[in-house]
Protein backbone atom coordinates (compact mmCIF):
# COMPACT_ATOMS: atom_id res chain seq x y z
CA UNK A 1 0.00 0.00 0.00
CA UNK A 2 2.68 2.35 1.30
CA UNK A 3 6.22 2.96 0.84
CA UNK A 4 7.19 5.35 4.18
CA UNK A 5 9.01 8.44 3.16
CA UNK A 6 11.67 10.04 5.25
CA UNK A 7 9.03 12.67 6.82
CA UNK A 8 6.39 9.88 7.40
CA UNK A 9 9.06 8.00 9.43
CA UNK A 10 10.01 11.81 11.39
CA UNK A 11 6.43 12.03 12.30
CA UNK A 12 5.81 8.46 13.26
CA UNK A 13 8.98 9.02 15.82
CA UNK A 14 7.00 12.02 17.32
CA UNK A 15 4.05 10.39 17.71
CA UNK A 16 6.32 7.49 19.34
CA UNK A 17 8.06 10.22 21.14
CA UNK A 18 11.79 8.66 20.26
CA UNK A 19 14.31 11.07 19.14
CA UNK A 20 15.61 9.08 15.58
CA UNK A 21 19.00 10.49 13.85
CA UNK A 22 18.86 12.07 9.90
CA UNK A 23 20.42 8.53 8.82
CA UNK A 24 18.18 6.81 11.49
CA UNK A 25 14.94 7.71 9.64
CA UNK A 26 16.63 6.57 6.64
CA UNK A 27 16.93 3.02 7.53
CA UNK A 28 13.98 3.33 9.85
CA UNK A 29 11.78 3.94 6.49
CA UNK A 30 13.37 1.03 4.65
CA UNK A 31 13.04 -1.33 7.74
CA UNK A 32 9.23 -0.60 8.53
CA UNK A 33 8.25 0.02 4.64
CA UNK A 34 9.45 -3.91 4.37
CA UNK A 35 6.82 -5.08 7.56
CA UNK A 36 4.23 -2.68 5.90
CA UNK A 37 4.75 -5.02 2.81
CA UNK A 38 4.91 -7.87 4.54
CA UNK A 39 1.71 -7.38 6.44
CA UNK A 40 0.02 -5.71 2.81
CA UNK A 41 -1.05 -9.46 1.99
CA UNK A 42 -4.18 -9.07 4.85
CA UNK A 43 -5.76 -6.81 2.00
CA UNK A 44 -6.94 -9.93 0.01
CA UNK A 45 -8.75 -11.68 2.93
CA UNK A 46 -12.23 -11.37 2.56
CA UNK A 47 -13.67 -10.20 6.16
CA UNK A 48 -17.18 -8.80 5.04
CA UNK A 49 -19.61 -9.19 7.57
CA UNK A 50 -16.79 -9.74 9.88
CA UNK A 51 -16.59 -7.86 13.99
CA UNK A 52 -13.34 -7.31 14.33
CA UNK A 53 -11.89 -9.88 17.31
CA UNK A 54 -10.52 -7.63 20.19
CA UNK A 55 -9.60 -9.96 22.76
CA UNK A 56 -9.89 -13.99 23.09
CA UNK A 57 -11.20 -14.14 26.98
CA UNK A 58 -14.97 -15.22 26.40
CA UNK A 59 -15.57 -12.80 29.54
CA UNK A 60 -17.62 -10.04 30.75
CA UNK A 61 -15.16 -8.04 32.50
CA UNK A 62 -15.44 -8.03 36.01
CA UNK A 63 -16.65 -5.01 38.84
CA UNK A 64 -15.54 -4.32 42.01
CA UNK A 65 -17.27 -1.92 44.76
CA UNK A 66 -15.80 1.21 44.01
CA UNK A 67 -13.82 1.56 47.10
CA UNK A 68 -10.17 2.14 47.90
CA UNK A 69 -7.91 -1.24 48.43
CA UNK A 70 -4.48 0.13 49.22
CA UNK A 71 -3.06 3.09 49.31
CA UNK A 72 -0.08 4.87 51.92
CA UNK A 73 2.46 3.50 49.83
CA UNK A 74 3.92 7.06 48.66
CA UNK A 75 7.37 5.71 49.21
CA UNK A 76 6.38 2.83 47.01
CA UNK A 77 5.55 4.45 44.29
CA UNK A 78 8.42 7.12 44.67
CA UNK A 79 11.49 4.84 44.93
CA UNK A 80 11.88 3.57 41.18
CA UNK A 81 12.27 7.06 40.17
CA UNK A 82 14.75 9.16 38.52
CA UNK A 83 13.80 12.06 40.29
CA UNK A 84 11.64 13.33 43.60
CA UNK A 85 11.70 16.01 45.34
CA UNK A 86 8.95 16.68 48.68
CA UNK A 87 7.46 13.50 47.83
CA UNK A 88 6.55 14.29 44.39
CA UNK A 89 7.96 13.19 40.90
CA UNK A 90 10.09 16.27 39.41
CA UNK A 91 9.12 17.04 35.26
CA UNK A 92 11.15 19.95 33.94
CA UNK A 93 9.11 22.83 33.79
CA UNK A 94 6.23 22.64 31.51
CA UNK A 95 5.15 26.21 32.02
CA UNK A 96 6.77 29.57 30.73
CA UNK B 1 26.35 -39.30 44.22
CA UNK B 2 24.20 -38.28 40.99
CA UNK B 3 24.39 -34.94 39.65
CA UNK B 4 21.67 -32.97 40.99
CA UNK B 5 21.46 -30.78 37.85
CA UNK B 6 20.18 -33.44 35.42
CA UNK B 7 17.49 -34.46 37.79
CA UNK B 8 13.93 -33.84 35.96
CA UNK B 9 11.16 -31.26 38.32
CA UNK B 10 8.99 -34.78 39.21
CA UNK B 11 12.42 -36.85 40.10
CA UNK B 12 14.18 -34.15 42.25
CA UNK B 13 10.64 -34.08 43.98
CA UNK B 14 10.24 -37.27 45.11
CA UNK B 15 14.15 -37.40 45.97
CA UNK B 16 13.22 -34.33 48.49
CA UNK B 17 10.53 -35.96 49.86
CA UNK B 18 12.37 -39.09 50.40
CA UNK B 19 15.06 -37.26 51.90
CA UNK B 20 17.82 -38.15 49.35
CA UNK B 21 19.13 -34.30 49.58
CA UNK B 22 18.01 -31.22 50.68
CA UNK B 23 16.64 -28.29 48.86
CA UNK B 24 20.01 -26.61 49.74
CA UNK B 25 21.75 -28.86 48.41
CA UNK B 26 19.58 -29.00 45.12
CA UNK B 27 20.29 -25.30 44.94
CA UNK B 28 23.96 -25.20 45.54
CA UNK B 29 24.47 -27.87 42.91
CA UNK B 30 22.55 -25.59 40.53
CA UNK B 31 24.63 -22.03 41.47
CA UNK B 32 27.42 -23.96 40.79
CA UNK B 33 26.13 -25.11 37.27
CA UNK B 34 25.06 -21.85 36.69
CA UNK B 35 28.67 -20.24 37.62
CA UNK B 36 30.63 -22.80 35.29
CA UNK B 37 28.11 -21.71 32.62
CA UNK B 38 28.27 -18.42 32.42
CA UNK B 39 29.49 -17.88 28.96
CA UNK B 40 25.98 -18.77 27.89
CA UNK B 41 24.60 -15.46 29.57
CA UNK B 42 21.41 -17.42 30.40
CA UNK B 43 21.03 -15.26 33.54
CA UNK B 44 20.61 -11.40 33.67
CA UNK B 45 20.98 -11.32 37.28
CA UNK B 46 21.92 -14.32 40.06
CA UNK B 47 20.32 -14.31 43.04
CA UNK B 48 22.55 -16.67 45.21
CA UNK B 49 22.13 -15.48 48.49
CA UNK B 50 18.43 -15.02 48.14
CA UNK B 51 18.48 -18.54 46.78
CA UNK B 52 20.22 -20.15 49.93
CA UNK B 53 17.92 -18.46 52.02
CA UNK B 54 14.84 -19.47 50.02
CA UNK B 55 16.24 -23.62 50.14
CA UNK B 56 17.10 -22.70 53.69
CA UNK B 57 13.68 -21.74 54.74
CA UNK B 58 11.91 -24.39 52.39
CA UNK B 59 13.86 -27.33 54.13
CA UNK B 60 12.20 -26.30 57.53
CA UNK B 61 9.17 -26.20 56.24
CA UNK B 62 9.46 -29.45 55.01
CA UNK B 63 10.87 -30.98 58.66
CA UNK B 64 7.51 -29.63 59.99
CA UNK B 65 5.62 -31.80 57.40
CA UNK B 66 4.12 -29.12 55.19
CA UNK B 67 5.51 -29.12 51.74
CA UNK B 68 4.08 -27.23 48.89
CA UNK B 69 4.03 -28.47 45.10
CA UNK B 70 7.41 -27.26 44.32
CA UNK B 71 8.96 -27.73 47.75
CA UNK B 72 12.70 -26.64 47.60
CA UNK B 73 12.98 -26.87 43.74
CA UNK B 74 15.02 -23.96 42.15
CA UNK B 75 13.79 -22.48 39.27
CA UNK B 76 14.82 -19.39 36.96
CA UNK B 77 12.57 -16.86 36.36
CA UNK B 78 12.31 -14.78 33.25
CA UNK B 79 12.85 -11.30 33.51
CA UNK B 80 9.81 -10.00 32.99
CA UNK B 81 8.53 -11.33 35.87
CA UNK B 82 7.74 -8.91 38.55
CA UNK B 83 10.42 -9.87 41.56
CA UNK B 84 9.71 -7.62 44.64
CA UNK B 85 13.22 -6.49 45.66
CA UNK B 86 15.35 -7.79 42.83
CA UNK B 87 16.04 -5.99 39.29
CA UNK B 88 13.44 -6.68 36.98
CA UNK B 89 15.09 -5.17 33.50
CA UNK B 90 12.73 -7.16 30.71
CA UNK B 91 16.25 -7.26 29.19
CA UNK B 92 16.23 -3.45 28.23
CA UNK B 93 18.40 -0.63 29.52
CA UNK B 94 15.41 1.63 30.21
CA UNK B 95 14.33 -0.39 32.98
CA UNK B 96 18.21 -0.97 34.75
CA UNK B 97 18.02 -1.25 38.02
CA UNK B 98 14.20 -1.07 38.45
CA UNK B 99 13.57 -2.57 41.81
CA UNK B 100 10.11 -3.57 41.92
CA UNK B 101 7.88 -2.82 45.13
CA UNK B 102 5.79 -6.24 44.39
CA UNK B 103 6.05 -9.73 43.41
CA UNK B 104 4.05 -11.01 40.27
CA UNK B 105 1.27 -13.16 40.84
CA UNK B 106 2.86 -16.09 39.16
CA UNK B 107 6.10 -15.69 40.92
CA UNK B 108 3.91 -15.46 44.82
CA UNK B 109 2.09 -18.55 43.64
CA UNK B 110 5.38 -20.46 43.02
CA UNK B 111 7.21 -19.19 45.82
CA UNK B 112 3.56 -20.33 47.93
CA UNK B 113 4.20 -23.78 46.83
CA UNK B 114 8.13 -23.90 48.02
CA UNK B 115 9.92 -23.07 44.32
CA UNK B 116 13.18 -21.24 45.04
CA UNK B 117 14.07 -18.85 42.46
CA UNK B 118 18.27 -19.05 40.89
CA UNK B 119 17.50 -16.11 39.43
CA UNK B 120 16.25 -13.37 36.25
CA UNK B 121 16.64 -15.21 33.17
CA UNK B 122 17.79 -13.07 29.80
CA UNK B 123 15.38 -12.44 27.30
CA UNK B 124 14.39 -10.40 24.43
CA UNK B 125 14.18 -7.02 25.13
CA UNK B 126 11.00 -6.61 25.98
CA UNK B 127 10.28 -10.32 25.02
CA UNK B 128 10.37 -9.16 21.14
CA UNK B 129 12.51 -11.50 18.92
CA UNK B 130 12.86 -15.06 18.20
CA UNK B 131 16.95 -15.52 18.97
CA UNK B 132 17.27 -13.54 21.93
CA UNK B 133 19.80 -11.20 20.11
CA UNK B 134 17.58 -8.13 21.28
CA UNK B 135 18.81 -8.14 24.72
CA UNK B 136 20.29 -4.93 26.26
CA UNK B 137 22.57 -7.51 28.37
CA UNK B 138 23.96 -9.16 25.58
CA UNK B 139 23.03 -12.42 23.76
CA UNK B 140 22.18 -15.97 24.88
CA UNK B 141 24.20 -18.73 23.74
CA UNK B 142 22.35 -22.44 23.32
CA UNK B 143 23.90 -24.80 25.04
CA UNK B 144 23.79 -26.99 21.86
CA UNK B 145 26.14 -27.14 19.13
CA UNK B 146 25.94 -27.66 15.66
CA UNK B 147 28.85 -29.88 13.88
CA UNK B 148 31.06 -26.42 13.04
CA UNK B 149 30.99 -25.52 16.52
CA UNK B 150 29.60 -22.21 15.91
CA UNK B 151 27.84 -20.50 18.87
CA UNK B 152 23.74 -20.86 17.94
CA UNK B 153 20.54 -18.97 18.95
CA UNK B 154 19.03 -20.41 21.70
CA UNK B 155 14.94 -19.15 20.35
CA UNK B 156 13.64 -16.35 21.90
CA UNK B 157 12.26 -14.50 23.60
CA UNK B 158 12.76 -16.53 26.76
CA UNK B 159 16.01 -17.68 25.46
CA UNK B 160 17.63 -17.47 28.84
CA UNK B 161 15.29 -19.73 30.53
CA UNK B 162 15.42 -22.39 27.67
CA UNK B 163 19.08 -22.37 28.16
CA UNK B 164 19.21 -22.35 32.09
CA UNK B 165 16.89 -25.80 31.78
CA UNK B 166 18.70 -27.26 28.44
CA UNK B 167 22.20 -26.69 30.25
CA UNK B 168 21.68 -27.67 33.98
CA UNK B 169 21.35 -24.19 35.22
CA UNK B 170 17.68 -24.77 36.83
CA UNK B 171 15.61 -27.61 37.24
CA UNK B 172 12.98 -25.90 35.57
CA UNK B 173 12.02 -21.70 34.45
CA UNK B 174 9.39 -19.61 34.17
CA UNK B 175 8.57 -18.33 30.57
CA UNK B 176 6.07 -15.92 28.34
CA UNK B 177 4.26 -16.39 25.03
CA UNK B 178 3.32 -13.97 22.94
CA UNK B 179 3.68 -15.31 19.54
CA UNK B 180 5.81 -18.31 20.19
CA UNK B 181 8.27 -17.41 22.90
CA UNK B 182 7.66 -20.37 25.04
CA UNK B 183 7.35 -23.12 22.42
CA UNK B 184 10.19 -22.11 19.81
CA UNK B 185 12.83 -21.45 22.50
CA UNK B 186 12.06 -24.70 24.02
CA UNK B 187 11.80 -26.26 20.30
CA UNK B 188 15.48 -24.82 19.82
CA UNK B 189 16.93 -25.97 23.29
CA UNK B 190 15.49 -29.91 23.44
CA UNK B 191 13.22 -29.07 26.17
CA UNK B 192 9.47 -29.02 26.87
CA UNK B 193 7.73 -25.99 27.02
CA UNK B 194 3.58 -25.00 27.22
CA UNK B 195 1.84 -21.72 26.70
CA UNK B 196 -1.36 -22.35 28.45
CA UNK B 197 -5.17 -20.80 27.28
CA UNK B 198 -4.86 -17.03 27.48
CA UNK B 199 -6.68 -16.46 30.82
CA UNK B 200 -4.78 -19.52 32.55
CA UNK B 201 -2.26 -17.92 34.43
CA UNK B 202 -2.34 -14.20 35.83
CA UNK B 203 -0.24 -11.37 33.79
CA UNK B 204 -0.76 -9.45 36.62
CA UNK B 205 3.19 -7.98 37.27
CA UNK B 206 4.35 -9.64 34.25
CA UNK B 207 6.06 -6.27 31.92
CA UNK B 208 3.45 -5.83 29.27
CA UNK B 209 4.28 -6.41 25.52
CA UNK B 210 0.96 -7.46 23.87
CA UNK B 211 -1.70 -7.78 26.23
CA UNK B 212 -4.12 -9.30 24.50
CA UNK B 213 -1.37 -12.45 23.31
CA UNK B 214 0.78 -12.50 26.77
CA UNK B 215 0.88 -15.52 28.29
CA UNK B 216 2.89 -16.64 31.22
CA UNK B 217 4.47 -21.00 31.32
CA UNK B 218 6.39 -23.61 32.27
CA UNK B 219 9.43 -24.43 30.47
CA UNK B 220 10.56 -27.71 31.33
CA UNK B 221 12.56 -30.82 31.17
CA UNK B 222 9.73 -33.35 30.12
CA UNK B 223 5.90 -33.02 29.83
CA UNK B 224 5.55 -34.44 33.43
CA UNK B 225 7.77 -31.60 35.15
CA UNK B 226 5.27 -28.87 32.25
CA UNK B 227 2.33 -30.11 34.45
CA UNK B 228 3.39 -30.01 37.69
CA UNK B 229 4.51 -26.38 37.15
CA UNK B 230 1.40 -25.21 35.41
CA UNK B 231 -0.08 -26.20 38.50
CA UNK B 232 1.49 -24.11 40.43
CA UNK B 233 1.46 -21.38 38.43
CA UNK B 234 -2.22 -21.28 36.97
CA UNK B 235 -5.48 -19.91 38.93
CA UNK B 236 -7.67 -17.31 38.60
CA UNK B 237 -6.53 -14.00 40.04
CA UNK B 238 -8.58 -10.27 40.35
CA UNK B 239 -5.94 -8.20 39.72
CA UNK B 240 -6.07 -9.18 35.91
CA UNK B 241 -9.31 -8.65 34.80
CA UNK B 242 -8.76 -11.24 31.74
CA UNK B 243 -7.89 -14.00 34.27
CA UNK B 244 -10.10 -16.85 33.89
CA UNK B 245 -12.37 -17.78 36.61
CA UNK B 246 -11.91 -21.33 36.52
CA UNK B 247 -10.52 -23.95 38.89
CA UNK B 248 -7.46 -25.53 38.22
CA UNK B 249 -7.60 -29.36 37.63
CA UNK B 250 -4.74 -31.59 38.27
CA UNK B 251 -2.76 -31.51 35.53
CA UNK B 252 -0.54 -34.37 36.26
CA UNK B 253 -3.38 -36.43 36.81
CA UNK B 254 -4.18 -36.29 32.97
CA UNK B 255 -0.92 -38.19 32.20
CA UNK B 256 -2.76 -41.48 32.33
CA UNK B 257 -0.72 -42.78 28.91
CA UNK B 258 -4.35 -43.50 27.16
CA UNK B 259 -4.51 -41.68 24.10
CA UNK B 260 -6.85 -44.94 22.27
CA UNK B 261 -9.70 -43.53 19.82
CA UNK B 262 -8.73 -39.36 20.32
CA UNK B 263 -8.70 -37.61 17.19
CA UNK B 264 -5.61 -35.85 16.41
CA UNK B 265 -6.21 -33.07 13.62
CA UNK B 266 -3.46 -32.34 11.26
CA UNK B 267 -3.61 -28.87 9.19
CA UNK B 268 -2.80 -29.27 5.59
CA UNK B 269 -1.57 -25.68 5.77
CA UNK B 270 0.88 -25.97 8.00
CA UNK B 271 3.01 -27.77 5.25
CA UNK B 272 4.12 -24.58 3.82
CA UNK B 273 6.55 -24.18 0.78
CA UNK B 274 9.73 -24.45 1.19
CA UNK B 275 9.64 -26.42 4.68
CA UNK B 276 12.77 -28.39 4.88
CA UNK B 277 12.73 -31.92 4.26
CA UNK B 278 13.79 -32.70 7.97
CA UNK B 279 10.77 -31.26 9.36
CA UNK B 280 8.41 -33.04 7.12
CA UNK B 281 9.69 -36.18 7.86
CA UNK B 282 9.58 -35.06 12.19
CA UNK B 283 5.84 -34.37 11.84
CA UNK B 284 5.18 -37.78 9.68
CA UNK B 285 6.69 -39.28 12.30
CA UNK B 286 4.94 -37.72 15.65
CA UNK B 287 1.55 -38.97 13.52
CA UNK B 288 2.56 -42.60 13.31
CA UNK B 289 3.73 -42.81 16.67
CA UNK B 290 0.33 -40.90 17.74
CA UNK B 291 -1.64 -43.75 15.23
CA UNK B 292 0.57 -46.65 16.77
CA UNK B 293 -0.80 -45.63 20.01
CA UNK B 294 -4.24 -45.58 19.08
CA UNK B 295 -5.18 -41.94 18.55
CA UNK B 296 -7.35 -41.68 15.11
CA UNK B 297 -5.39 -39.12 12.69
CA UNK B 298 -7.74 -36.74 10.59
CA UNK B 299 -6.76 -34.04 8.06
CA UNK B 300 -7.99 -30.41 9.36
CA UNK B 301 -8.39 -27.35 7.50
CA UNK B 302 -6.98 -24.02 8.73
CA UNK B 303 -7.45 -22.35 6.09
CA UNK B 304 -6.29 -18.78 7.00
CA UNK B 305 -2.86 -19.90 8.85
CA UNK B 306 -0.99 -17.79 6.00
CA UNK B 307 -2.28 -14.78 7.34
CA UNK B 308 -1.43 -15.14 10.90
CA UNK B 309 2.02 -13.53 10.70
CA UNK B 310 0.71 -10.51 9.56
CA UNK B 311 -2.03 -9.85 11.21
CA UNK B 312 0.12 -10.92 14.69
CA UNK B 313 3.08 -8.30 13.07
CA UNK B 314 0.18 -5.55 13.69
CA UNK B 315 -1.81 -6.23 16.20
CA UNK B 316 1.17 -7.29 18.67
CA UNK B 317 3.39 -3.99 17.67
CA UNK B 318 -0.21 -1.60 17.93
CA UNK B 319 -0.40 -3.30 21.83
CA UNK B 320 2.97 -3.34 22.52
CA UNK B 321 3.00 0.96 20.90
CA UNK B 322 0.33 1.65 23.88
CA UNK B 323 1.95 -0.47 26.26
CA UNK B 324 4.87 0.98 25.95
CA UNK B 325 4.18 4.29 26.27
CA UNK B 326 4.42 4.10 30.25
CA UNK B 327 8.13 4.09 29.45
CA UNK B 328 8.15 8.15 30.18
CA UNK B 329 11.85 8.55 32.20
CA UNK B 330 9.65 9.56 34.93
CA UNK B 331 8.13 7.20 37.36
CA UNK B 332 10.77 4.85 37.00
CA UNK B 333 13.82 3.46 34.84
CA UNK B 334 16.51 5.68 32.82
CA UNK B 335 16.08 9.25 32.26
CA UNK B 336 18.10 11.25 29.24
CA UNK B 337 17.54 14.82 29.97
CA UNK B 338 20.04 17.87 29.28
CA UNK B 339 19.67 22.22 30.42
CA UNK B 340 16.22 23.40 29.03
CA UNK B 341 15.39 20.72 27.65
CA UNK B 342 10.87 20.38 27.53
CA UNK B 343 9.08 16.99 28.74
CA UNK B 344 8.72 16.33 25.29
CA UNK B 345 12.80 16.31 24.77
CA UNK B 346 13.25 14.45 28.30
CA UNK B 347 10.87 12.05 27.19
CA UNK B 348 12.44 11.12 23.60
CA UNK B 349 15.49 11.59 24.96
CA UNK B 350 15.07 8.76 27.51
CA UNK B 351 13.09 6.54 24.90
CA UNK B 352 15.82 6.99 22.26
CA UNK B 353 18.60 5.91 24.77
CA UNK B 354 16.58 3.40 26.33
CA UNK B 355 14.73 1.22 23.89
CA UNK B 356 16.95 -0.79 21.29
CA UNK B 357 16.43 -1.19 17.76
CA UNK B 358 13.60 -3.89 17.31
CA UNK B 359 11.87 -2.27 20.12
CA UNK B 360 11.85 0.76 18.61
CA UNK B 361 10.93 -0.66 15.32
CA UNK B 362 7.47 -1.59 16.83
CA UNK B 363 6.48 1.00 18.69
CA UNK B 364 6.75 2.82 15.74
CA UNK B 365 4.62 0.17 13.49
CA UNK B 366 1.97 0.18 15.94
CA UNK B 367 1.97 3.86 16.62
CA UNK B 368 1.46 3.85 12.73
CA UNK B 369 -0.95 1.52 11.76
CA UNK B 370 -3.12 2.91 15.32
CA UNK B 371 -2.42 6.54 13.57
CA UNK B 372 -5.44 8.67 12.14
CA UNK B 373 -5.86 7.69 8.47
CA UNK B 374 -4.46 3.84 8.72
CA UNK B 375 -6.24 2.63 11.48
CA UNK B 376 -8.88 1.07 9.72
CA UNK B 377 -7.01 -0.16 6.95
CA UNK B 378 -4.47 -1.81 8.58
CA UNK B 379 -4.67 -2.49 12.71
CA UNK B 380 -9.47 -3.05 12.08
CA UNK B 381 -8.13 -5.29 9.15
CA UNK B 382 -5.91 -7.60 11.43
CA UNK B 383 -8.71 -7.72 13.70
CA UNK B 384 -11.08 -9.04 11.64
CA UNK B 385 -8.60 -11.50 10.11
CA UNK B 386 -7.80 -12.78 13.70
CA UNK B 387 -11.27 -13.66 14.04
CA UNK B 388 -11.41 -15.77 11.10
CA UNK B 389 -8.35 -17.11 12.45
CA UNK B 390 -9.94 -17.92 15.65
CA UNK B 391 -12.91 -19.37 13.48
CA UNK B 392 -10.79 -21.83 11.78
CA UNK B 393 -9.31 -23.63 14.78
CA UNK B 394 -13.09 -23.75 16.42
CA UNK B 395 -14.02 -24.68 13.54
CA UNK B 396 -11.79 -27.70 13.47
CA UNK B 397 -12.02 -28.56 16.96
CA UNK B 398 -15.46 -29.65 16.09
CA UNK B 399 -14.14 -32.74 14.71
CA UNK B 400 -10.60 -33.42 16.34
CA UNK B 401 -9.56 -32.96 20.17
CA UNK B 402 -5.57 -31.64 19.65
CA UNK B 403 -3.76 -30.29 16.82
CA UNK B 404 -0.09 -31.41 15.48
CA UNK B 405 1.78 -29.21 13.67
CA UNK B 406 5.71 -28.80 13.99
CA UNK B 407 6.96 -26.17 16.44
CA UNK B 408 9.07 -24.30 14.24
CA UNK B 409 10.43 -24.18 10.77
CA UNK B 410 13.85 -24.81 11.35
CA UNK B 411 16.57 -25.97 14.21
CA UNK B 412 18.75 -23.47 16.11
CA UNK B 413 20.82 -21.26 13.74
CA UNK B 414 23.78 -19.22 14.05
CA UNK B 415 24.05 -15.88 16.12
CA UNK B 416 23.85 -13.38 13.49
CA UNK B 417 21.77 -15.00 11.03
CA UNK B 418 18.39 -13.65 9.93
CA UNK B 419 19.65 -10.23 11.39
CA UNK B 420 19.50 -8.55 7.68
CA UNK B 421 15.65 -8.37 7.29
CA UNK B 422 13.46 -8.04 10.40
CA UNK B 423 10.62 -9.97 8.32
CA UNK B 424 13.32 -13.04 8.12
CA UNK B 425 13.24 -13.25 11.84
CA UNK B 426 9.38 -13.24 12.06
CA UNK B 427 9.58 -16.34 9.91
CA UNK B 428 10.20 -18.19 12.44
CA UNK B 429 7.55 -17.70 14.35
CA UNK B 430 5.11 -19.12 11.07
CA UNK B 431 3.99 -21.82 13.30
CA UNK B 432 3.63 -20.45 17.07
CA UNK B 433 1.74 -17.21 16.14
CA UNK B 434 -1.82 -18.66 15.10
CA UNK B 435 -2.48 -20.60 18.50
CA UNK B 436 -1.07 -17.40 20.09
CA UNK B 437 -3.91 -15.25 18.35
CA UNK B 438 -6.36 -17.59 18.85
CA UNK B 439 -4.98 -17.94 22.78
CA UNK B 440 -5.14 -21.76 22.46
CA UNK B 441 -2.72 -23.93 24.75
CA UNK B 442 0.12 -25.11 22.94
CA UNK B 443 2.81 -27.45 24.00
CA UNK B 444 6.27 -27.82 22.65
CA UNK B 445 8.27 -31.37 22.77
CA UNK B 446 11.94 -32.47 21.67
CA UNK B 447 10.78 -35.03 19.24
CA UNK B 448 13.96 -35.77 16.82
CA UNK B 449 17.44 -34.30 15.74
CA UNK B 450 18.06 -33.01 12.78
CA UNK B 451 21.07 -33.60 9.82
CA UNK B 452 23.22 -31.14 12.06
CA UNK B 453 22.53 -33.42 15.51
CA UNK B 454 20.09 -30.05 16.57
CA UNK B 455 16.74 -30.86 18.69
CA UNK B 456 13.24 -30.35 16.65
CA UNK B 457 10.21 -29.91 18.63
CA UNK B 458 7.16 -31.04 17.86
CA UNK B 459 3.61 -29.02 18.62
CA UNK B 460 0.45 -30.09 20.20
CA UNK B 461 -2.34 -27.58 20.12
CA UNK B 462 -5.64 -27.55 22.50
CA UNK B 463 -8.96 -26.23 22.77
CA UNK B 464 -9.40 -23.45 25.07
CA UNK B 465 -9.02 -24.54 28.89
CA UNK B 466 -8.06 -27.81 27.57
CA UNK B 467 -4.31 -28.25 28.67
CA UNK B 468 -5.54 -31.94 29.82
CA UNK B 469 -5.48 -33.02 26.25
CA UNK B 470 -2.45 -31.25 25.48
CA UNK B 471 -0.62 -32.82 27.97
CA UNK B 472 -1.71 -36.46 28.15
CA UNK B 473 -1.19 -36.46 24.14
CA UNK B 474 2.42 -34.87 24.89
CA UNK B 475 3.38 -37.74 27.22
CA UNK B 476 2.48 -40.21 24.89
CA UNK B 477 4.47 -38.73 22.30
CA UNK B 478 7.28 -38.06 24.56
CA UNK B 479 7.61 -41.91 25.51
CA UNK B 480 7.48 -42.76 22.04
CA UNK B 481 9.96 -40.22 20.47
CA UNK B 482 12.00 -41.26 23.65
CA UNK B 483 14.46 -38.01 23.10
CA UNK B 484 17.63 -38.92 25.12
CA UNK B 485 19.84 -36.96 23.41
CA UNK B 486 21.40 -33.61 25.34
CA UNK B 487 23.79 -30.67 24.52
CA UNK B 488 27.26 -30.58 25.10
CA UNK B 489 28.55 -31.02 28.41
CA UNK B 490 25.32 -32.75 29.49
CA UNK B 491 25.45 -36.43 28.07
CA UNK B 492 25.14 -39.56 30.64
Amino acid sequence: MSSLDKETVRRIAYLSRINVSEEGLTELAGDLTRILDFVEELQEVDVEGCEPLTSVADLTLPLRKDEVTDGNIQQKVLSNAPMTDAGCFVVPKVVE
Amino acid sequence: MTDLTKLTLAEARDGLAKGDYTSVELTEAHLKSMEAHRNLNAYITETPDKAIEMAKASDAKRAKGDAGNMEGLPIAVKDLFCTEGVQTTAASHILEGFKPEYESTVTSKLFDNGAVMLGKANLDEFAMGSANTSSYYGNVINPWKGKDGKDLVPGGSSGGSAAAVAGGMALAATGTDTGGSIRQPASYCGIVGLKPTYGRCSRWGVVAFASSLDQAGPMTKTVRDAAIMLGSMAGHDAKDSTSAPMAVPDFEAALTGDIRGMKIGIPKEYRVEGMPEEITKLWDNGVAMLRDAGAEVVDVTLPHTKYALGTYYIVAPAEASSNLARYDGLRYGQRVMDEGDSLDDMYSKSRAAGFGKEVQRRIMIGTYVLSAGYYDAYYNKALKVRRRIYEDFANAFGTVDTILAPTAPSAAFAIGENEDDPVKMYLNDVFTVPASLAGLPGLSLPAGLSSEGLPLGLQLIGKPFDEETVLRVGGVLESAANFTAKPFGQEG
